[in-house]
């Protein structure tokens, strides 16, 4: 029976972690993360959940205790943002060639410099090949269910791999939003218990984690690296339609919406495409075909599947709320264009970066793009291939 | 003579550092890594920072460890080992392990005193129940012996070479075993191979003791030291004879000298064999050598004084 509560997307993730009840966490604190570390240690001095807190000294020592935790052989779950995600980036590589299924929340924040606690994407984007999974959430539902759903596709036996659970910092972690729990024991019974894989604590069978592997091997295990992540697409799918019989909730690799007639449309993650999407109905509304694509599995990037999903469109806008710096266009623009790359027909392609650091995201913005994008489609002509946009000149 | 300590039991049992890693012919550090071992009676977990011990001691599909070892990154093998006590002490709360298992990590001095310092200092604090294992050859030996905060004062290192100008090192040791007790941790000590009595019954008790315990272990490395091959251990017994590595611990605060040499050697008797030093040996550089002199002197002094303060 599903639980109707008004609260933060914070409050939403913690909440689902309580419910997962993992081994072990790592906390520290980072603006707009804390908060949700902050509810789950709640949850421990209550004796709501069995798990082992680890008060880190910083978030580097946090991802590295989850690696040596996760070796151990149990669930193991920490959180960040931003700076706190920049520190841990040697070690985020270290936990994925492990293949350690660690999960962890990303509550998504601008980076230094200038020092900024606001939402934007620059910290999991510079994450992105890191060999992690990324599932992006749109809201805190999205979030939660999410959360919920990472454990079963990092444990998978076929991928053993950490995952980051991201959504907006601000906008989702501390706006309250109407959303449905399930049951504790739903949630339980869904992520099932962990099955250790050559765990360090199995004092009778020794393992050692972490050789060098020079030229003769190392591109092997690098190749078997990539060959998981291609398995892990059918898994994010198999898991979806497990938890929608569980909660009525469809899940997919993207989420489309009006997408299928359309003529111009855009590729948006997370909060802003719920702002976009009145646009689209708007602009409906006015006999436009609008459409949109919002990715949710951005690592390992779905090509295939999205180059499909896009490619019947005149003009299509990328909005990246990240920079890729060194003259290039925004992260998730280079994987549009990398997936409609293979098809002869298909849409002209344009990016703007906007909500840097927190700036809101309005639905003129919106407007003022698919306005672009009418254009584009009308006369066939490009007058810029990226842009910043809302942004004082 | 401690329980379990004698040659005749000690060599019944297993070695769990196997013979065939690659560290080079004569490194102290796998000596201390297996006299550490074989003076447990507990099963170990062990994390091992990058560095010469690591790298030459799992390689591809070979490993030397005959016990659970994880290298996780050069600064956070202290972090790596909280994580896997934590969840031993999570499974075994939840009923799902019952054994007994000890936890240990080992880091070279850069692993510790530099790069690792801040999360050796996170883990004593945090109070897991790991002893912390720093093997000191004195600078950073796998990437080509460059200066590291252990390295002595003096002392020629590929980053600090003595020149025209620069005679090698030009700042003191950093004294990580007090700073590792100034954590209030319930064990500190340092510890000599040539004295390995000594070490293993030290490694015994903070074995013993519940809580975060610490070690630092002296471990010639002949390369960075150019040191005959088979002087290892003579040089760790000088380094000890000399007062430049004292044996000691600190227990609950208290301070205690595990060994006091009959005669205090002078620190040239220490530095002469290791090619590190030649360069001190010039006349111009009789300075450096009192310096160092008086500076093991004071430091000797110090803790001596520090022991009879709690002597009762
Ligand atoms: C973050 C990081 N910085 C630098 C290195 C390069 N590195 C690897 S081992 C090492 C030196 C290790 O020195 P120490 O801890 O004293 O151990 P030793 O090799 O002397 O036994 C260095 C600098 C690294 N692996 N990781
Ligand atoms: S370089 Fe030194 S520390 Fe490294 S393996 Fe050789 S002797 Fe040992
Ligand atoms: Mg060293």
């Amino acid at each position: 029976m599903a639980k109707v509560v008004a609260v933060t997307g914070n409050e939403a993730v913690a909440v689902a972690l309580r419910q997962v009840n993992p081994d072990v966490c790592a906390a520290y604190p980072i603006t707009p993360q804390s908060d949700m570390m902050q509810r789950f240690s709640g949850f421990i001095s209550d004796g709501r959940v069995k798990t082992e807190l680890i008060l880190v000294e910083s978030e580097h020592s946090a991802m590295s205790s989850c690696v040596g935790a996760s070796a151990a052989g149990g669930r193991v779950i920490t959180a960040t943002s931003s700076q706190g995600l920049a520190l841990m980036w040697e070690i985020l590589y270290i936990a994925s060639g492990t293949r350690l299924p660690i999960v962890m929340p990303v509550v998504n924040r601008a980076l230094s410099a200038p020092l900024n606690i606001h939402g934007d994407h620059s910290d999991a984007m510079g994450a992105r090949d890191t060999g992690w999974i990324q599932l992006w959430s749109e809201n805190a539902q999205e979030a939660y269910d999410n959360a919920i759903q990472a454990f079963r596709i990092a444990e998978h036996m076929d991928i053993r791999l950490p995952i980051m659970v991201c959504m907006d910092g601000f906008i989702i972690s501390h706006s309250i939003e109407r959303i449905e729990y399930l049951e504790d024991e739903e949630v339980k019974n869904f992520v099932g218990e962990f099955r250790q894989l050559n765990p360090l604590l199995d004092i009778e069978h020794p393992v050692s984690y972490g050789p060098l592997i020079l030229t003769d091997y190392y591109m092997e295990y690098r190749k078997a690296q990539d060959e998981v992540e291609s398995k892990v697409a059918k898994v994010v799918l198999e898991v979806a339609q497990d938890f929608e019989k569980l909660s009525g909730r469809k899940y997919d690799l993207f989420e489309t919406y009006r997408l299928d007639d359309a003529e111009i449309g855009l590729v948006i993650l997370n909060s802003a495409a719920g702002t976009s999407k009145d646009v689209v109905d708007e602009f409906r509304s006015r006999g436009i075909k609008a459409g949109l694509l919002k990715p949710r599995l951005y690592r390992p990037f779905p090509y295939k599947e999205t180059g499909e999903a896009l490619k019947h469109l005149k003009a299509l806008c990328v909005l990246d709320r990240a920079d890729a710096f060194g003259g290039s266009f925004g992260p998730v623009y280079l994987d549009i264009a990398t997936s409609l790359y293979p098809y002869k027909e298909k849409p002209a392609l344009i990016n703007k970066i906007y909500g840097l650091g927190g700036r809101d995201y309005m639905p003129e913005h919106a407007e003022f793009v698919l306005d672009e994008l009418v254009d584009i489609a009308q006369t066939g002509t490009v007058k810029s291939y990226k842009e910043y946009i809302g942004v004082r000149e | 003579m401690p329980k379990g300590l004698t040659l005749r039991e000690l060599s019944k049992k297993e070695v769990l550092l196997s013979s065939g890693h690659r560290m080079c012919a004569g490194c102290g550090a796998p000596t201390v890594v297996k006299m550490v071992l074989l003076a447990s009676d507990y099963p170990i977990i062990a994390a091992n920072a990058t560095g010469c011990l690591e790298v030459s001691t799992c390689i591809s599909d070979y490993t030397a460890w005959k016990i659970p070892w994880i290298h996780n990154a050069f600064e956070n093998a202290a972090a790596t080992i909280s994580g896997v006590e934590t969840m031993y002490r999570s499974l075994k709360k939840q009923g799902k392990i019952d054994k007994e298992i000890k936890f240990i990590a080992f880091g070279g001095d850069g692993g510790t005193y530099d790069i690792g310092l801040q999360s050796l200092s996170g883990a004593m604090e945090r109070g897991h129940d790991m002893l912390y294992i720093c093997y000191d050859n004195g600078a950073y030996m796998n990437t080509g012996i460059q200066r590291s905060s252990a390295t002595p004062f003096g002392a020629d290192t590929t980053t600090r070479p003595a020149g025209s100008v620069v005679q090698g090192k030009t700042e003191q040791r950093k004294n990580l075993t007090k700073i590792m007790a100034a954590h209030n941790i319930p064990y500190a000590a340092q510890a000599s191979p040539s004295h390995w009595m000594d070490l293993m019954r030290k490694v015994r008790k903070a074995l013993e003791i519940n809580g975060p315990k610490f070690m630092n272990i002296i471990a010639p490395c002949n390369r960075g030291w150019r040191s005959r091959t088979d002087d290892a251990i003579l040089l760790s017994r000088l380094a000890v004879e000399t007062c430049y590595w004292p044996l000691y611990e600190i227990e609950n605060g208290i301070t205690k000298i595990t060994f006091k040499p009959k005669e205090k050697k002078p620190v040239v008797d220490f530095l002469k064999p290791q090619g590190r030093f030649k360069h001190l040996f010039k006349p111009d550089n009789e300075g450096i050598l009192n310096r160092l002199q008086a500076e093991i002197d004071r430091e000797w002094g110090r803790l001596q004084k520090e022991e009879t303060c709690y002597a009762s």
